[in-house]
């Protein structure tokens, strides 16, 4: 047996351990599962704000005269309709229409796109990148996850922690826009992205700059009523809004429009890789569809590889899957054939060899309240 | 820090049984329930079941995982908790009492001198 690889740590793992987080491997990085529980950090960003590290997400800078056209013709949504500042999100597909990796793309200036990867794509997406590229493309594409470290501040309360951090409204990044400034400590980029349903920001800046930061954040974040969270409360927050997660519910395995993702992706925009499949799939028609589910009575939580049955028949496995602690429910999604995906329909999901009924419902699960 | 009452017995996987009673109350310690937060689900044993010594017996959920609860000495499921199916965060509230998650007849009550008592299980939790 070989030692298994040695797991990365963001610049701010000292201080998670110092703040008493519990550190579990997530993507082959040693990151907080927890602080004090999920169902506190999950309710802190429904009800006021939370700050999670995401430096174990990367980053890519693709610049020059042909990045724009280079993108377009490698990711799904159709990046010409950014403007300098904006951003979107969209998919990067092999030749068959599988999902390599979902993104945010940021359009910078018109010539530079910021590109927000997941932890356990990196590598993927920047090989595949790499095949994508001609010689006379006129990009040039660098990668900064080595040297990016990343916090995401996510609730009703992050407009206020954004001021009181960086002393400014003007600061506060809106939705689907990107802000890059310059403080005395070096660059920021303020994306208005989240992946919680809730008002928030993405904040990404040099390593050695991440832990004043997040110790300024942490400060601002419980002065307005919440508290630093890690991965549990991030995954139980994106999956009451039924965001799927990269390597649960997306594979190179199924194409965006299996995974109920054509909204993000543009057929019409002209070709890239991976259009010729989905032209054809939604042509001969979905083999099957990620669906949403809701346990319909006291079960144990779904949780990912439980099998799903429809009418008495095995028909495939949970992808995601957890007890809700906005519904106080067990949630989960799972890919079924079209016929088992209406809402309404009744699946099983089996635990530990007994089933138990669950509802397709409509994604979001979760939807905030109206004030 | 944890609560570890002297008058219960402990398994290294952080069940505790109550020797003091018959039939004996068996739960999660203080310290299991921290380290697992937000129990939000008991699959509790049948009442009725013959079990030996740590023959895993039910399962508790939280958020994050499913964890395996295991009998900390031989004998049957006499009675369960029934309170935990309605308010399983019982267990996280009150692990000691009223979140005890089942009950068992020894058939061999010299079984509970296997077990560790408060100070060892207070050394192995350090």
């Amino acid at each position: 047996m070989s030692d298994p690889s040695p797991l990365y740590r963001t610049p701010l793992h000292a201080v998670h351990v110092e703040m008493g987080a519990r550190m579990v491997p997530f993507a082959g990085w040693d990151m907080p599962v927890q602080y004090t529980g999920i169902v506190d950090e999950h309710k802190a960003v429904r009800q006021s704000v939370g700050v999670f590290d995401i430096s174990h997400m990367g980053q890519f800078i693709v610049s020059g005269p042909g990045a724009e056209a280079f993108l377009n013709r490698v990711l799904t949504n159709n990046i010409t309709k950014l403007q300098p500042g904006q951003g979107q999100y969209t998919l990067l597909l092999n030749g068959l229409g599988g999902v390599i990796d979902d993104l945010i793309a940021y359009r910078t200036s018109e010539r530079e796109f910021y590109l927000v990867v997941n932890a356990s794509r990196i590598d993927a997406d920047w090989a595949h990148l790499e095949t994508q590229l001609n010689k006379d493309d006129e990009v040039m594409m660098a990668n900064a996850s080595d040297f990016t470290a990343g916090l995401a501040i996510q609730g009703p309360k992050a407009r206020e922690v954004a001021v009181a951090v960086f002393g400014s409204a003007a600061s506060f990044p809106e939705h689907n826009t990107i802000l890059v400034t310059m403080t005395d400590t070096g660059p920021m980029w303020l994306c208005g992205t989240g992946y919680t349903g809730e008002e928030g920001f993405e904040f990404f800046m040099p390593m050695e700059t991440a832990e004043t930061w997040f110790r300024k954040i942490v400060a601002a974040v419980k002065a307005a009523g919440g508290m630093p969270c890690g991965l549990g409360a991030r995954d139980t927050l994106r999956l009451e809004m039924g965001y799927p997660l990269n390597g649960n519910d997306l594979s190179e395995a199924r194409t965006p429009l299996q995974a109920g993702l054509g909204f993000f992706v543009d057929l019409d925009k002209g070709d890239f890789t991976g259009r010729e499949a989905l032209v054809a799939q939604k042509a001969a028609g979905l083999p099957d569809k990620l669906a949403a589910f809701r346990m319909t009575g006291a079960a144990p939580p779904p949780r990912p590889h439980y099998p799903v049955a429809f009418s008495g028949e095995i028909i495939g496995e949970v992808c995601s899957g957890t007890q809700s602690p906005s519904l106080g429910a067990g949630i989960g999604m799972a890919y079924v054939p079209l016929s088992a995906a209406t809402i309404g329909s009744t699946l099983e999901i089996e635990i530990r060899g007994r089933r138990f009924p669950a509802e397709v419902v409509k994604k979001p699960f979760y939807r905030k309240p109206v004030v | 820090m944890s609560n570890v009452p002297d008058t219960l017995r402990y398994r290294d996987s952080h069940e505790w049984i109550d020797p003091t009673q018959s039939p004996s109350p068996v739960g999660i310690t203080d310290h299991a329930q921290a380290e697992l937060t937000d129990v939000v689900f008991v699959d509790p044993p049948k009442v009725g079941t013959q079990v030996s010594a740590g023959q895993q017996v039910c399962v508790i959920e939280s958020v994050k995982a499913a964890s395996d609860i295991y009998a900390p000495v031989a004998g049957e499921i006499v009675a369960i908790n029934e309170a935990l199916t309605g308010d399983p965060g019982l267990l996280n509230r009150d692990p000691y009492a009223g979140g005890w998650i089942f009950k068992i007849q020894p058939s061999n009550p010299a079984e509970f001198e296997a077990l560790m008592d408060a100070a060892a299980y207070g050394k192995h939790i350090a």
